[in-house]
This record gives structure tokens, sequence and C-alpha cells, in this order.
């Protein structure tokens, strides 16, 4: 499998973010989008997730499952966690693996992020970096091989990133692709695509 | 099909939580219906005319104050970027946002209906003729409100403007809903000429809107 | 025996489960008593037997506002004192008032129908009691759309004291609105001279159903306070690492 894109250009608002951008992944890999502010990473993990429609260039999985998209393959972890704070941790977990057509066990995933003390308390409870681990915990409910993660890391603790270097690190085992955009390191072996300035 | 029924499920769920809008929309129809009498007079008489139509606009404006919420929320904690990327088709999901929408925050208002009938000295009559075409036309309202709510949230804005987007469009279903009412109340149409309609236009807004809706949240994200 | 005594949740708890049985045994016989007499009442040589329905419709009428008052002082607790058992009280007391307003308009409606022929007559007393009600369902739906019961708190403390404020005037609004749509033709319900045989039931009736109001009020507070505690608890356990 492999993830790659060529001369990919994106256009926000009027401005050029970036242009004419290649980079590949394949199977097993891990690429660290890294670069200053603005630089364009949350723009390029939301273009490969289809969320932005590139202004040029294309994006394609080859080798994944023909009769899907790339979006429909992939996991992202944005800035948003997407969960809500009047549901219990394991109904919003349950949700998300139901919607995603998974089949793991909501006890384990939970456990795996260290929240199984608390699976039946309303995710609003939660501090922040506990919703991080729960948005991880939804990587793990359901099975993707693309991962698309936005500053995964951001408000873990080195517990917590230790535990998330791990869960990268059985993916990648897997055979999976993971594309993240990152100020800190992972923890993880990666290859960097630079974005911004001598781009 | 799980997929949209673990959407179904959480929706509803999270409208009857603490924090959820689902029976605000009824007390706002509440409120709106004790309204109309300040400004008419209590001449039962009169409110008698008038009644299916102050129920059908006290139900309109209810069921467009509560769709605000429909996508803003999804939208403001980034659930909609993972539904507009699952495998299940946008259009199916959207639909299923508009139906849990409509159980949880438009059924309760056919519900109210015969309360709501009493204070404007509806016969029993009237009054189920009322509830029978808010349930056959409120869906309509969901259904066309959706892409109203929709284009709001790529947009960015709420509220008012959704307000003003979406009554436009709403205003078919007020004409046949309340004639159908009329109808059943004096005649002297039949019942059943404009209840069809006011059904047809339910079921067309069921088809239009979860793609008129998908269509703007796909190329309004960002 | 002191308001600051009271003021601790844990001696709240502790005390008013020992008060408890006793004003709910109080609270029953009243009724009771109340319920007997109001039968054995005589009917009423214009409105027949309907008029023991104003046995239980006048308390629930008196009550109706006598809760928003409540409401309107554990508004003054939050504001002024900040007593940490005001706004437990005032949120207590919302759907308890609103259920006494309810069984008033059902009531009320009942008693209309064989006087005016309609189940709904938009008589002054009955639309200001309706606005009453609206005005308590508002207040709950306040309540219920924060999570936080101490940021909801403050909110419904401001609330309650203008509706306090504003139900004098929406009460003389309604009044003038009906009078000036309304020619006196509308029955007036009660009367000043009320016969002895009536009036009796109706006090025991009155104050077995304020009874009945501190017993609710004092179970719902109870139970607010136990669930600001489970509340707490989950968000320690929430907090506590695994293992």
């Amino acid at each position: 499998m492999r993830l790659s894109g060529r001369h990919v250009s994106c256009i926000r608002g009027g401005r050029e973010v970036f242009s004419g951008l290649d980079f590949e992944a394949d199977s097993g890999q891990a690429l660290a989008v890294v670069g200053p502010n603005g630089s364009g990473k949350t723009s390029l993990l939301r273009l490969v997730a289809g969320l932005l429609a590139p202004a040029g260039g294309s994006i394609g999985l080859d080798g994944g499952a023909a009769e899907l998209t790339l979006p429909e393959q992939a996991h992202y972890l944005g800035h948003r966690d997407a969960l809500k704070p009047a549901l219990s941790v394991a109904e919003n977990l349950s949700f998300w693996r139901d919607f995603g057509g998974g089949i793991e066990d909501i006890g384990q995933c939970l456990a795996a992020v260290r929240l199984g003390h608390a699976t039946h308390l309303p995710a609003a409870y939660l501090s922040a970096g506990q919703r991080r681990r729960l948005s991880i915990a939804r990587l793990l409910a359901v099975r993707r091989p693309v991962w698309l993660l936005d500053e995964p890391t951001s408000a873990l603790d080195a517990a917590g990133q230790d535990l998330f270097a791990g869960v990268m690190r059985d993916h990648l085992e897997d055979g999976g692709i993971i594309l993240a955009a990152t100020h800190t390191p992972l923890g993880i072996a990666t290859r960097e695509l630079r974005m911004g300035g001598a781009a | 099909m799980t997929a949209l029924a673990a959407l179904i499920r959480r929706d509803i769920r999270i409208a009857l939580r603490v924090g959820g809008g689902a029976l605000i929309g009824v007390l706002f129809f509440l409120t709106v219906t004790v309204l109309m009498p300040f400004a008419i007079g209590p001449d039962l008489a009169l409110l008698t005319r008038l009644g299916p139509a102050i129920l059908w606009l006290g139900a309109l404006l209810a069921s467009l104050l509560t769709l605000d919420r429909l996508f803003m929320a999804d939208h403001e904690d980034g659930s909609l970027d993972l539904i507009v990327m699952g495998r299940t088709p946008l259009e199916l999901a959207c639909a299923a946002k508009a139906l849990a929408h409509w159980l949880a925050a438009g059924l309760p208002l056919v519900v109210a209906t015969p309360v709501l009938g009493l204070l404007l000295n509806l016969d029993a009559a009237a009054t189920s003729a009322v509830a029978l075409t808010l349930l056959a036309g409120t869906p309509a309202l969901t259904f066309t409100g959706m892409i109203g709510a929709a284009l709001a949230v790529t947009l960015h804005r709420g509220g008012l403007l959704l307000a003003v987007l979406v009554l436009p469009l709403s205003i078919p279903v007020l004409i046949f809903g309340v004639a159908a009412s009329q109808a059943a109340i004096t005649g002297p149409l039949a019942f059943g000429t404009p209840f069809s309609i006011l059904c047809a236009l339910s079921l067309a807004s069921l088809v239009i809107g979860p793609f008129a809706a998908a269509a703007s949240l796909r190329h309004g994200l960002d | 025996m002191t308001l600051i005594d009271l003021a601790n949740p844990t001696r709240f708890l502790s005390l008013t489960a020992r008060v408890l049985p006793w004003l709910a045994g109080a609270t029953t016989m009243l009724l009771l008593v109340g319920l007997y007499q109001s039968a054995m009442a005589p009917d009423d040589y214009q409105q027949g037997a309907t008029v023991k329905i104003m046995f239980v419709h006048v308390p629930n009428a008196w009550l109706s506002m006598f809760v928003w008052g409540v409401m309107s002082l554990a508004a003054l607790g939050t504001l002024v004192w900040r007593h940490p058992l005001a706004d437990v009280a005032a949120k207590a007391a919302a759907p308890i008032g609103a259920a006494f307003t309810f069984l008033a308009l059902v009531t009320g409606s009942l008693w209309g129908r064989p006087m005016w022929g309609t189940y709904w007559e938009w008589d002054a007393r009955l639309t200001s009691v309706l606005i009453l009600f609206l005005m308590y369902l508002g207040l709950i739906a306040l309540w219920r759309a924060v999570e936080d019961p101490s940021r909801a708190a403050r909110a419904a403390a401001i609330l309650t004291l203008v509706g306090a404020i504003n139900l004098p005037i929406i009460k003389f609004s309604v009044d003038w609105w009906n009078t000036l749509h309304q020619p006196a033709s509308v029955l007036r319900m009660g009367g000043p001279s009320l016969d002895r045989a009536f009036l009796i039931p109706l006090l025991v009736m009155a104050i077995g159903f304020s009874l009945l109001f501190v017993t609710l009020h004092l179970a719902a507070m109870r139970n607010e306070i136990l669930r600001r505690r489970v509340r707490s608890l989950q968000m320690m356990q929430a907090s506590r690492q695994a293992a």
C-alpha cells in the first residue's frame, strides 16, 4: 500500500498555502509533516482526508480496497475531538465504532488508552488529556489503514505520549500508514516532510 | 444500517439529555400559541376560526428554532468532519440526522397539539385534523429546514440567517397544512385534496432535503 | 439549631431524614381529613357538586404562587448571601411549583367546563396562572440547559427575581386585557363570601397541600444534594488515573 501526493497545491481564502508538493508513504511508514505555523500542515491533512479540495495535483492510495475512496480508508484525528459531553465515554466510543462499521470491543479499546475506569462516566468530566486519549481509542475501535493525525500529542502528558507511541508502532507493524502534523517528536521512527520556507 | 441506526440513536440521546433542546421546542410552541390570544383578543369564536393557522405558525417557528443546532453542534466539535469522511453516504447520514431531529423535536409538537387545541377552543375533530396535518407536514419542515441548517453551518452563521433562508421554502407546506385543517373543519374543500398535496410535499422533501444538505456540506467544509 | 447549622448539607441530610417521616405522616393525615370534610361539604345551590373542585383547585392555585415566593427567597439566598443550600432549594422547588400550577390549571378548566361549556376560557385568573406555568417551564428548561449546577444557579436566580417583579405587572396587564375584551359575564370563581361549611375544609386542604409542598421540597432537596455528590464523586473518579 502506498499513499502518495503529486504536485499538490492548496489555495485557501484566495491565498496559496503551498504548491507543487510531492510526498509518499508506504505501508509501515510514518511521515511527520513539520514546518512553521501557517505552512499548511493542517490543510494538507484535510486535503488527504477529503475535507478540502486540492487546487491542483492528485492524492491517492495505491493497493488499498479498490471500491473505497481514500477518505473512507482513513482516520482523521483533528484538533477538535468529536466527543459529546452529554454522552458517556462508552457511548461516545461505541457510536464512532458503529458508525465506522468496527467490531472491536469497547472495553478493550478504552483499557488500551487507560480509560477503563471511566467507561460509564459522562465525557464532560474528562480532562483535556483524557479526551485526547478517548479520541485515540477511536483509532483502535475501527480499523483503517491510513491515520491522519493533527498534533496528536498535544494535551498528552509524558505517559500518554509513550502510550500513544506504542499505539502508533503497533499500527505501523500491522502495515498501516501514518501522516502526522507535529511540532514535537512522536517517539517513533518517522521520515520528515518539511513544509513552508525552503520547500 | 447499523451506522445509520447508531447516528439516530446518538442524536436522540443527546437531544433528551441535559443540555439537549428537544423539549424547548415544545415550550416555544406553547408560548407562541399562548401569546396569540393576547394580540387577537380572547374571543373564542374568532380563536376557533384562527386556531389551525395559529397552531401551524407556532409549529413552523418552533421547528425552525430547533433546527439551528442540527449540524452546528457536530461542526463545532469536529464530528461533522468524521461523518463526511465516513463510509456511509453523506445523503443517508443527513437523512438519519433529520429523522432523529424530527423524532426528538418534531413529533413532540404533534403530541402537544391537542392541549393547545383546547386553549384555542378547537373541538375534537378540528384538533385531530390539525394534529394529523402536522404529523404529515412537520417532516417537510424538518427536511427542507435541514438545507438551511447545512448552508448556515458552511457559512458559519446561524439563527436569523437560517430563518430567512428557510421560511420562504416552507410556504407551500404552510399553505396546504392550514388548507387541509380548514377543509376538515369548515369545508367546502374536501380534506383529502390539500392533505394529499401536503403528504406529497413531505415525500418530496425527504428526497430533496438530504441531497441538497449533503451537497452544501461537501462543498462548504473547510 | 440555627440557619448556619442547616447550611451544612450533611447536617441538612441527617436532620431532614429524621423530620421527613413525621412531615409525610402529618401531610397524609391532614389531606385525608380535608378530603373527608370536602366530600361531606354541602353542594352549592348554584354550582351543585362541582363546587367541590374548589377544595383542590384553590390550594393548588395558592401554592403555585407561594412556591415562586419560596424560589425568590432562595434566589436572594443565592445572589446575596451565597447560601450553599439556596440554589439547591431553588432548583428543587421549580418542578414542584410547576406541578402545582399544572394541577391548578387542570382543576380550573375542569371546574370551568360545566360553567362555561368549554374546558378553556381566557379568563383573567386562569390566563395569569397559565403564564405562571410557562415561566415555571422556562425556569426548568434553564436548569436543564446547563450541566454545571452552580453556573445555572445564578442565571436561574436572576430569572426568578425578574419573574417575581414581573408577575404583578403581568397579572395587572392580563386583568386589563381581559376586561377590555370581555364584559363581566364570566363567573367569578370562589368569591369573597364563603360559607363556614366551605371555609373549614378549604383551610384544612390548604394547610395539607402546603405541608405536602414542604415534604416534597425537602425530599427533592435531599435528592438534589445526593445527585451533586454523585456528580462530584464521578468527577473524582474520572480524574483518577488507571493503575
